[in-house]
């Protein structure tokens, strides 16, 4: 996994609630592992059906083009598990995404493959988007370390991730060695558990 | 101490609690489907690992698998690479399959109750968020990500935090023509798309007492369209009845051992809940989705709402998004808007008696001419079952597709899409923009109004087809 420790660039407001997975990384991305996940980001609001570019769409335009950080609305990352989703995001070259909230199963692959999902308040993330949308350099920094995120005009704000996603974050651990430390306890536990349901072990 | 149902089976199955607060879980069941498990397999192969617990997973095609009469392995296109690589990847992991023309393939989370792969009391995950459907037997059993999917290869265990208990309870008994499907719809219309997020949410009260296991699996399913992972029914009589006999359900005296437990899962009277809704159900009539949200929600007789009259701010901004993609008019009647397709099928509905709902009220009638109807079977075991009791033949009589068991057009992933710019009545359970092909417009309802509205050419009322 990827460390993340502090991020620095554009930052792209896109104040909808219930961005869903769908819009993240549509069905036809995960039809082939060939495919440029980051290109079909988005990409049923981003290009029209012959595959040419929709101007207006925030992340057709300059500078949000190079977007590191995505301002956006509320239940963000809604509907189906897929971690392509994140993968998406990750390979358009975002590394933090900030909302008022996320859904549990997105927040969850963010964590998992080293993207910060960030929750700020509404009126936080309402007020950030205005200021990138009408900053002449949309910039945003999001310090994992120190905890605080800046933007344009002066704009600061701290925040707090819960310690272990933090330190996980920070040094780039996946949780998979995590888990497997502790495989002796889960042979315990199923050589106990065996007794107690054998019918979970032994199907019939 | 009182319990919910779910802290429970919660209990049972935690192997360790860190000092973070997270949780090492036992996971008793896994489902890998064809949309979502390679990358797992490919992270396997990276750590050199095997399949810890062989014996608790379970590989099926489901995603992205042709749903045409004599299909193969091969017969969409764009598909064959990733049946393949599930097919390549269970053998090289010896796990269990089954393939396309395999009698138990089907979608996984119609196959899982119905082969008795999900027990009562079990934790059980799949890399979909669906997995939820499971619950109404009364187990945990929620959808991961990709990642996980891998760990739960290596480990057989996720660590996880605990999340909070919300119940949700029905009163009251069902109108004529209402369904399961209906309930759902509009507790979700009423209370939104996140009510429930960072909750387990157990589904209870009279009404679901009296609900048929299959209805009971139609709520849980869109316990992920109400914000939560998880959704669950205790046990009961309906639930012990419908496990018993089971391919995979044990026999003898293990099943009155493994009875004995499950007996013991429902909620103690006095157990804490974070939060609880009630809901009257003699009042609520058959649901239609007009947005792109399954919270953007009326009953088929209702009226598709202005966007000024939202009070909140992001409520409206959708509001007028949607009705835009939808092609929809403030105050215009949702009932008589022509639709193109009408599609019976998906995990949330594809059941025996979801297709016979269908077929009750379709007998001797015509689908309409240029609407495209197709009924997709859950499973092929649903659909054996169903032919054994002639419903194919009320179906095809009528003018509709029927098809083999997958996912087909609830996601599109084998090639069966929706249009552009064309409309679209389905009994799925999600009505983004796009779910059902680029600009495809989805209007969510229950298999009865699918059925009716297929006839009729246009979003139609089942209550004036009742005889
Ligand atoms: S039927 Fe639809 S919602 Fe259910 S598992 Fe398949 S794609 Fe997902």
């Amino acid at each position: 996994m990827d460390r993340f420790t502090k991020v620095e660039g554009i930052a792209a407001p896109m104040m909808v609630a219930n961005v869903n997975t769908d819009a993240l990384s549509p069905t036809a991305a995960g039809k082939s592992t060939s495919v440029d996940l980051g290109k079909l980001l988005f990409a049923n609001s981003r290009y029209n059906l012959d595959g040419s570019e929709i101007p207006e769409f925030v992340l057709n335009r300059e500078p949000y083009r190079q977007a590191k950080i995505l301002v956006t609305g509320e239940n963000f990352g809604c509907g189906s598990s897929r971690e392509r989703a994140v993968w998406a995001l990750q390979k358009f070259g975002i590394r933090c995404v900030i909302a008022p909230s996320f859904a549990d199963i997105f927040r969850d692959n963010s964590y998992q493959n080293g993207l910060l999902p960030l929750e700020l308040p509404a009126d936080v993330c309402n007020k950030l988007a205005d200021l990138l949308e009408h900053a002449n350099n949309p910039e945003m920094s999001v310090d994992l370390e120190t905890q605080v995120v800046t933007g344009p005009n002066g704009f600061r704000h701290s925040f707090e991730v819960s310690a272990e996603r933090r330190m996980a974050l920070l040094e780039g651990l996946d949780e998979m060695s995590v888990i497997l430390r502790m495989e002796p306890e889960i042979d315990q536990f199923q050589a106990a558990d065996r007794v107690q349901r054998p019918w979970i072990y032994e199907r019939a | 101490m009182a319990k919910t149902v779910f802290e429970k089976i919660w209990d049972q199955h935690v192997i360790r609690t860190l000092s973070d607060g997270r949780t090492l879980l036992h996971i008793d069941r896994q489902l890998i489907h064809d949309g979502s498990s390679r990358q797992a397999f490919d992270g396997m192969r990276t750590m050199k690992r095997r399949v810890r617990n062989l014996e608790l997973n379970v590989a099926v095609v489901d995603h992205i698998v042709s749903t045409l009469p004599g299909r193969t392995g091969e017969s969409h296109l764009p598909g064959i690479e990733r049946i393949h690589a599930l097919r390549n990847n269970a053998q090289e992991f010896d796990m269990e399959f089954y393939d396309v023309n395999d009698p138990r393939q089907g979608i996984v989370h119609v196959i899982a109750p119905e082969t008795g792969l999900t027990l009562p009391g079990i934790t059980m995950v799949c890399g979909d968020s669906h997995t939820a459907t499971n619950g109404a037997l009364g187990a945990i059993c929620w959808g991961i990500g990709t990642t996980e999917v891998m760990y739960v290869m290596a480990a057989q265990s996720l660590l996880v935090r605990k999340p909070e208990q919300m119940r949700v309870i029905f009163e009251g008994r069902i109108a004529p023509g209402v369904s399961a499907k209906d309930l759902v719809l509009y507790l979700i219309g009423k209370h939104g798309v996140k009510c429930a997020t960072g909750h387990a949410v157990e589904y209870a009260g009279e009404t679901i007492s009296a609900m048929p296991m299959e209805a009971r699996m139609t709520i849980c399913n869109m316990s992920i369209e109400f914000g939560a992972r998880m959704g669950l029914i205790a046990v009961d009589d309906t639930t012990i009845d419908y496990v018993r006999g089971r391919k995979f359900a044990p026999k003898g005296v293990l099943w009155d051992k493994a009875e004995a437990q499950w007996r013991e899962l429902v909620s103690d009277f006095d157990a804490r809940f974070n939060r609880e809704i009630r809901i009257r159900c003699e009042d609520i009539k058959p649901q239609v989705s007009w947005g792109n949200s399954p919270q953007e929600m009326t009953s088929v007789d209702g009226r598709v709402p202005d966007p000024a009259s939202f009070a909140d701010a992001e409520r409206r901004e959708s509001a007028a998004t949607a009705l835009a993609y939808m092609d929809l008019q403030p105050g215009q009647k949702l009932e008589g808007t022509p639709i193109d397709y009408a599609f019976i099928g998906s995990c949330t509905n594809s059941r025996l008696s979801d297709l016979q709902a269908a077929a009750a009220v379709i007998k001797g009638r015509r689908v309409k001419h240029g609407v495209q109807a197709l009924v997709v079977p859950g499973s092929m075991e649903v659909k054996a079952a169903a032919e054994a009791i002639g419903l194919d033949k009320v179906f095809t009589d009528a003018g509709f597709e029927w098809r083999n068991a997958g996912c087909s057009m609830c996601v599109t992933s084998n090639g069966d899409v929706v249009l552009p710019g064309k409309r679209s009545i389905s009994t799925t359970n999600r009505n983004f923009e796009h779910r059902q092909g680029p600009k495809s417009r989805t209007h969510l309802a229950s298999p009865a109004t699918v059925a009716v509205s297929a006839i009729a050419g246009c979003i139609a009322d089942v209550r004036k087809s009742l005889s």
